[in-house]
């Protein structure tokens, strides 16, 4: 690539991998959350759709330095995960795709959980009659059907992943080729005298990956609903 | 084949109380609505969990409240037709069908398979989606889909409720040849008596949640205590007849046991057997055999029972052969005519009072346990 300098393509790489990850670590679970919330009452469920929205209304940077005070190497949860597992967090490219998992958690959790909602409770009953499990009810019925739902949840997930960068530039700082991701080298490149024409490429790059993954998640929830909505 | 029930369940505003035992074949579950007939019908089905009871086809337990069994619905093999059908829209006709069956452990087609989408005229339709279907079709695949897993029992709650005219008279044959040609029993919720009158072998009447009276349809639809229940202007009896006729002039003759009764035209063939409800409100009395009189039907009856209401009407049961009438009269003209039970008189039934939808094949459950 000779558009990109071998810096800036780091960064364009490494955004990419930490966005990835954490899109497919927190998809699952905002799932099993928005699920939670749009089907079940129980005692707390306020509570939880509080926690699940807190990185929404707080200012990045304190989730970024709630996350140091929880994962970092000698806090209690990430001293244990180095102990355990050998897994370090603060500083590295995994606690970034952390920070960006629980910043487009909440974005997630909203669309799904809307899809969810938009889902006849009937059809899984009718579902149930007919031999199927709760499991298999979800497995056959709802997430078909909310499909369309969880690739939109997806692909905002992974667009804020993307973008974040005051939770991350806290947790895991502003290493290159380390923990520099796209924001960060963009700001980065504006602190040193001639990087704008680096910061200006970086940009582009951003607009394409946030165009392609809007384009690309308006085909398959089309596609999906397309199939849901028969004819 | 037969379904025990015994349910007790409190709603704020209902007190659901009854037990009763429904034999084979089609088991109408009638009642106005807030009767408690869905309510039956989803204890059933597992959908709903009553505070006690007891529910079992034949020797299979599905619920005990005394024992604290209670399997979930999805164990129960049951197969449930709703109102609104309820088919899966993500996917094809042929995948809603079959997908009971896979949970059931039934792979592959089966001739029982071929002779169901056959049955119920469905072999147009597999390779098309939900969204794609007219209201009657959605509704045929839907029972097509409950009857797939092979069930122990099927439910329908009100199946032809959300259809127009039209669509009804298109499925109610198909339900008249799954009673006869399917060896399932049937538990069937509706408030439309015609629909009853048609499709089913035994009747529950239902009142805010307790059993009025249970038993054979003939019998429980000719019984002038449940006028009420039933409604005043629905009442009718049944009659059984023969085809033995079709008239030029488009009229059908039925042979009801000694007396000859004229219908509309009717398809059916020659010999064939046929239910047909007259509505007690269409029966008029004469005490001699009434002459120059336009009504083509003049029955011989006896009256059996005179109930009077609690308005200015009455009930007046009469046999006719071994077929039981109701013909509703004004209590004057009781009064007038010095009616008794033990009395002879003639029943008088316009041929035109009697609609298409009250004339139904009458149920052959005894031949189909046969085959």
């Amino acid at each position: 690539m000779d558009f990109l300098s071998p810096e800036e393509w780091t960064a364009v790489a490494l955004s990419l991998r930490v966005s990835l990850w954490a899109t497919v670590l927190a998809l699952p679970l905002a799932i099993a959350v928005a699920w939670v919330l749009a089907r079940k009452e129980f005692w707390g469920k306020q509570l939880l759709n509080g926690v699940v929205h807190l990185p929404l209304i707080l200012p990045p940077v304190v989730t970024g330095y709630l996350l140091l005070l929880t994962f970092g190497r000698r806090a209690p949860v990430g001293a244990w995960l180095y102990e355990t597992f050998g897994l370090v967090l603060a500083f590295r490219w995994t606690g970034a795709a952390l920070a960006a998992g629980i910043m487009g958690f909440p974005l997630m959790v909203r669309a799904i959980r809307l899809a969810i909602e938009g889902v006849d409770p009937k059809l899984e009953q009718a579902a149930s009659t007919l031999g199927a499990s709760k499991i298999w009810v979800f497995a056959t019925v709802t997430l078909p059907l909310i499909l369309p739902g969880v690739i939109a949840g997806a692909i905002l997930g992974f667009a804020k992943a993307m973008g974040e960068f005051g939770a991350t530039i806290t947790f895991v700082s502003n290493i290159p080729g380390a923990t520099q991701t796209l924001p960060s080298a963009i700001y980065a490149f504006l602190q040193v005298p001639g990087g704008e024409a680096s910061a200006l490429r970086l940009v582009v790059i951003s607009v394409l990956i946030a165009m392609g993954a809007l384009i690309l998640s308006e085909v398959l929830a089309r596609r999906a609903a397309k199939r849901v909505g028969g004819a | 084949m037969s379904l025990h029930l015994d349910l007790h369940h409190q709603f704020p505003d209902l007190t659901l109380d009854l037990r009763f035992d429904a034999p084979k074949g089609v088991t109408a579950l009638f009642g106005a609505s807030g009767a408690g007939k869905t309510t039956v019908v989803n204890a059933v089905a597992g959908l709903l969990r009553p505070d006690r009871g007891k529910i079992a086809v034949d020797d299979w337990q599905l619920m005990d409240t005394t024992k604290g069994h209670v399997l979930p619905p999805h164990k129960r093999r049951i197969g449930y037709v709703f109102q609104e059908g309820r088919l899966f829209p993500h996917l094809s006709v042929q995948q809603n069908l079959r997908y009971g069956r896979w949970f059931a452990g039934l792979r592959g087609a089966s001739t029982q398979e071929d002779r169901l989408v056959e049955m119920l005229g469905l072999g147009d339709l597999l390779h098309r989606r939900p969204g794609a279907l007219s209201g009657g079709e959605k509704q045929r695949v839907a029972i097509g889909r409950a009857l797939f897993s092979q069930p122990r029992l099927l439910l329908m709650d009100e199946p032809l409720a959300a259809l127009d005219a039209p669509r009804k008279a298109e499925i109610l044959p198909y339900l008249e040849r799954l009673r006869d040609e399917t060896q399932v029993p049937i538990l069937y919720v509706s408030h439309a008596i015609s629909e009853i009158a048609r499709l089913a072998t035994t009747v529950a009447v239902l009142e805010r949640g307790q059993l009025r009276r249970v038993g054979p349809t003939e019998e429980v639809l000719s019984d002038p205590s449940l006028g009420h229940a039933i409604g005043l202007r629905d009442t009718g009896a049944l009659l059984t007849g023969r085809v033995i006729a079709h008239h030029a002039d488009g009229l059908s003759e039925l042979a009801v046991g000694q007396n000859r009764l004229f219908l509309p035209h009717v398809d059916n063939a020659l010999g064939e057997q046929l239910r047909v409800r007259v509505g007690a409100k269409d029966v008029m009395l004469s005490l001699t055999r009434p002459e120059g009189i336009s009504a083509l039907n003049i029955l011989q009856s006896t009256v059996t029972e005179i109930r009077p209401g609690r308005g200015p009407g009455a009930f007046v049961q009469l046999s006719v052969g071994e077929e039981q009438m109701l013909a509703r009269l004004t209590k004057r003209s009781v009064d007038a005519l010095a009616l008794q039970t033990g009395m002879q008189v003639y029943a008088v039934v316009k041929t035109v009072s009697v609609a298409r939808a009250d004339i139904g094949a009458e149920a052959i459950l005894d031949t189909a346990e046969t085959d």
